[in-house]
Order: structure tokens, then C-alpha cells, then sequence
């Protein structure tokens, strides 16, 4: 078996395998960035938590009309956005810490969701719902993961520096005039977006996985902003390929062998810090 | 943008950083039940320099953001005249409000002093990097312009605080705890930079512990204990009784409390 066999032929042959590529590649592209700045707000089980409350909206589309993709995305959307305003309103005016509400909106999403998929669905619906259908992506869906990408792209792009100077000095973007709730909600919402794509390809479980592991491997690498999002958008498409790959050859589920390719690509990350350090204090004890 | 170019403009002069005038009338902020500042009406007159001093929990901070714009009263107004707000008030926050391990790099972060000017989508003017530089030269951080903001010691963050408000140029200054915790070399450097700001012209408000420095220094005092106990020149501000009142020294019978009163130089 050559090599082009191996790594190219699969999408060379198959549209489906090059539908999915595609559909990784985009959503590679938006999560890098939006990943990097969730990590650095210290935001990443928000992230998880938004992506399973994306979660009932689905189930009840796909309960009232059906698997249609447009039914799915809009009830994920509507129920994502419902959750970021309840989180937002609940660290205004609750007295809940927001990580208790958290774990409350995370378990209630979860629970929801699946009666509502077993009341109408088989346990297959019920798979997809969780572990998504990457390999099943057809030009609408393709089209609309693609379109969402870049609405998200086009917005960091604008909101960028806000976005950068809440993260760690909120104080002083208000006091320069700027809303920190309007850009909280407004890179929630984003948030929120992002995952309605990831869940077409990945599903509720495995939404965040292009979000937060390619951002949390490039922190292993780089320290300044540019070479972060740089590097969590290639990590995001190596990881996509990879794991492509891995399940067309083995066959093995697709979307739970991106997210294994991601793990692996963060856990090797992991070890350079490590690395470092060893040498240098390896360097300390060597006889000079 | 054009607003934003015209000032530029201006700023290639000197700019005026006089007339920052502020009234207070009736001011009541607070934290869902907790009201931390009660009922304070007073003016901080233009070019005046005002220490802000209590306890913890007194409402220095919440005074501070009030005025900044980062809370929003609960009744009462703040009135800001002979300024352009937001530009023209630069507010200079607690460390600890900070999440240093952001990257980016100490050039950066003195450059976003012109925040007011550039915002979220204006252009960045080329001489953004100059003035930065300018600003970090001034506060003796030029050599570290390429760190990143993580690097920093204490007291060489709180150098970079400041290098953010000369950037910024502005009419009013408010400071929270700007000496609190560096080097006795760091807290002169700083009380110097804040005194060419009195000196200039611009109205200066700064919330501090240390009463020996408040009566060397400051002028004008406002002793805070929720509402305002004493608020005016600071030797009638911070007599004994007063102090008492506030909880900053211990009632004694007949000597008084143990504090020494100087006249401000």
C-alpha cells in the first residue's frame, strides 16, 4: 500500500471523506481563535458546558419535525442562546456562584435531551445526537458548518480587541465606555455558534473537542496571541485529518477518532513544558 | 473615525489636560444588598489632588469606579465637566483586578492608554509605538518594552500601570492603591509622576492607606468610612476625632489618638 493510498486516495475517491474534510477544516479555522480566547478568559467548561446545552434545543427539533438539518441547528441555536442569557442574568442577579449554575444548566441539558430523543427516536438517532455524523454531511450541511464559520471568523476579526482587553483587564474596558455584558454575551453567542457546527460534525458529546483541545495543545508551544491562534487552527485541521483517516482505515467511528487524533496531538503537546524542564535541570547538574 | 483623527491632531500639540472638574451630588453605589458608598456629595475642584482614605471595606474602590464609569450608581449623579469622558479620565485599577498571564508584551499594554482613541475598529496611528515607548521611558521600563506583562515584578507592573495613563494622557486621573505593596524606590518614582500630574494641571484622586504619605503629599483629603466623614483640606480633614469616626485609629480617653498632625507642604 503506497503512501498515497494511505493518506490521500480515501478523499481522493470518496466525496463524503472530502465533505468531511472540508466541514473540519472550517470548523478548524473558527475554533482555533475562538478557542484560544476561551482558554485565556479560563473559560473552557463553559465551552463544554454551552456545547451540551446546545443539546435539548436539537432533541426537541428532531422530536417535533424530524432529523432535517435545519430543524436540528435552529432548536440547538434557540436553546444555546437561551442558556448563555440564563447564565449571564443568573451572575447579575443570582446569588449562585456561576460555577454552580454551571453544573446545573450541564446535567439539566444532558438529561433533557436524551428523554427527549428516546421519546421519539431509536437509540441510533440517539448516537448521532451525541457523537454526531461527520462521514453523513451533504452540501446543505456543508454549506451552513462553512457559513457559520465565517460569520464567526468575521466577528472575532471586529471584536478582537475588546474581546482581548476583557480577558484580562475588564475594569478598564469599562471604564473606557465599553459594555461587559453586551461583549460577554456577544462572544457567548459566538460561542454558542460555533458549537451548533461542531454538533452537525461531532455531536453534543464531542462539539468542543476542535474548541478546546487545539487551543489547550498551542499553549504548550507559544506564548504571544498570533502563534497561538495560529497554531490551534493547524492543530485543529491535523487533527481532523488524522483522525479522518484513522477511522476510514480502521473502521472505526469518525467523530470519537478526531477527537482521540486531538487528545494525542495535545498530549504530546503536553510533554514539551516537561521536556524543557528536564533538560534545564539536566543543564544545572552537568559539571561545568 | 474623523473624531477620533481630529483629537489626534490635537494631541500632536500639547493637550489641554486642564479644568477636569467633578461633583458628586448625593452618590449611593452599591453591590446587589451591600450599599458600600453612602450618600457622598462634594467636587473635586479642577487641578485639585485628593487622597482617598479608610479602611478596607470603606468604598475607595467603588468611589473610584463610580467615577470611571465601571459601576453605575444606584441614586444619586457624578457630573464631570471640563472633560471628555471616557478619554480624558484615566483610571488606574487595584493590581490584583489584572490577570497578568495574558500575553501580550509591556509595549502593548502601555499603548492600550490610547485606548479612547483607537477603540475597538480605529485605525492604529503610527506613532502609537512611540508614544508607548515615551511612556514606558518615563516610568524607567524602556529597556523591558519587549517583555511580555507575566514578567514583570510587582513593582515593575505597577511602573507599567502608570506607563498606561501617561499614554493616556488625560485631564483626570484616578488612582486605587498605586503605592501599595513595591519598594520604597518604586512608590518615590511613582509619587513623582503623580505630582507632575498636579502640577500640570490635572485633577488627581487617589485612594491610599498610608496616612503619613496622605499628610505629606495631598492637599485635600476625603475620609471615607461608607459615607463621607470629613472631606477638604487635609489637615481639618484628618483631625483625631475624625480619624476615630472613620476607624482608622483607636479612641483613647483623655491623650487621644496616637497620631502625629503635620502640615501639608
Amino acid at each position: 500500500m503506497s503512501l498515497w493510498h494511505t493518506l490521500l486516495a480515501p478523499f481522493a475517491e470518496y466525496a463524503f471523506m472530502r465533505s468531511a474534510l472540508v466541514a473540519c477544516m472550517a470548523l478548524a479555522v473558527a475554533s482555533g481563535p475562538l478557542g484560544t480566547l476561551l482558554l485565556l478568559r479560563r473559560m473552557g467548561l463553559v465551552a463544554d458546558v454551552l456545547s451540551h446545552a446546545v443539546m435539548p434545543g436539537a432533541a426537541i427539533g428532531f422530536a417535533l419535525a424530524g432529523s432535517a438539518l435545519a430543524v436540528l441547528s435552529t432548536g440547538g441555536l434557540l436553546a444555546g442562546i437561551a442558556v448563555v442569557l440564563l447564565m449571564i442574568l443568573g451572575t447579575r442577579f443570582g446569588a449562585q456562584r456561576e460555577d454552580a449554575s454551571l453544573a446545573a444548566f450541564y446535567f439539566a441539558s444532558i438529561g433533557v435531551g436524551v428523554l427527549v430523543v428516546s421519546l421519539r427516536g431509536t437509540n441510533l438517532d440517539l448516537m448521532h445526537v451525541l457523537l454526531g455524523t461527520v462521514l453523513a454531511i451533504d452540501v446543505p450541511a456543508l454549506v451552513l458548518i462553512v457559513a457559520i464559520a465565517s460569520v464567526v471568523i468575521t466577528s472575532l476579526a471586529l471584536f478582537f480587541r475588546p474581546f482581548a482587553i476583557q480577558s484580562f483587564d475588564p475594569a478598564f474596558l469599562r471604564s473606557m465606555g465599553g459594555s461587559d455584558s453586551i461583549y460577554r454575551a456577544i462572544f457567548l453567542v459566538l460561542v454558542v455558534l460555533d458549537l451548533v457546527a461542531g454538533f452537525q460534525a461531532l455531536g453534543t458529546l464531542l462539539a468542543g473537542v476542535p474548541l478546546l483541545l487545539p487551543a489547550a495543545a498551542a499553549r504548550c508551544w507559544a506564548q504571544r496571541i498570533g502563534p497561538l491562534v495560529g497554531l490551534s487552527i493547524g492543530f485543529g485541521i491535523a487533527a481532523g485529518y488524522a483522525g479522518l483517516l484513522v477511522s476510514y482505515h480502521l473502521n472505526v467511528p469518525s467523530g470519537p477518532a478526531i477527537a482521540c487524533a486531538a487528545a494525542l496531538v495535545y498530549a504530546v503537546s503536553a510533554l514539551v513544558p516537561v521536556s524543557r524542564t528536564m533538560i534545564t535541570a539536566l543543564n544545572a547538574t552537568r559539571p561545568t | 473615525m474623523s473624531e477620533g483623527s481630529e483629537r489626534d491632531a490635537a494631541g500632536a500639540q500639547r493637550r489641554d489636560v486642564k479644568g477636569g472638574c467633578i461633583t458628586l451630588r448625593r452618590l449611593t453605589v452599591g453591590y446587589r444588598e451591600r450599599v458600600a458608598v453612602e450618600d457622598v456629595s462634594g467636587i473635586f475642584a479642577a487641578g485639585s489632588l485628593t487622597a482617598i482614605v479608610g479602611t478596607n471595606g470603606a468604598g475607595k474602590t467603588t468611589l473610584l469606579h463610580a467615577i470611571a464609569g465601571v459601576v453605575a450608581p444606584r441614586h444619586g449623579s457624578i457630573e464631570i465637566a471640563g472633560a471628555e469622558v471616557p478619554a480624558d479620565l484615566a483610571y488606574l485599577p487595584q493590581s490584583d483586578s489584572i490577570d497578568r498571564e495574558f500575553p501580550i508584551s509591556v509595549l502593548e499594554f502601555a499603548a492600550l492608554g490610547s485606548w479612547a482613541r483607537i477603540g475597538a475598529l480605529g485605525r492604529v496611528s503610527p506613532d502609537l509605538r512611540s508614544r508607548g515607548m515615551n511612556g514606558l521611558r518615563a516610568v524607567g521600563l524602556d529597556q523591558l518594552g519587549g517583555c511580555m506583562l507575566g514578567e514583570l515584578s510587582v513593582g515593575q507592573f505597577r511602573r507599567a500601570l502608570f506607563a498606561r495613563v501617561i499614554v493616556q494622557d488625560a485631564a483626570i486621573v484616578l488612582l486605587d492603591e498605586p503605592f501599595a505593596g513595591v519598594d520604597a524606590a518604586t512608590s518615590d518614582d511613582l509619587l513623582r509622576l503623580m505630582q507632575r500630574w498636579h502640577a500640570e494641571g490635572r485633577t488627581v484622586m487617589v485612594a491610599l492607606h498610608d496616612l503619613e504619605q496622605v499628610l505629606a503629599i495631598f492637599p485635600e483629603t476625603l475620609l471615607l468610612m461608607r459615607k463621607a466623614i470629613a472631606w477638604g483640606e487635609t489637615a481639618t480633614a484628618l483631625t483625631p476625632e475624625k480619624l476615630v469616626e472613620a476607624g482608622l485609629a483607636a479612641p483613647r480617653k483623655g491623650s487621644g489618638p496616637r497620631l502625629r498632625l503635620a502640615m501639608p507642604s
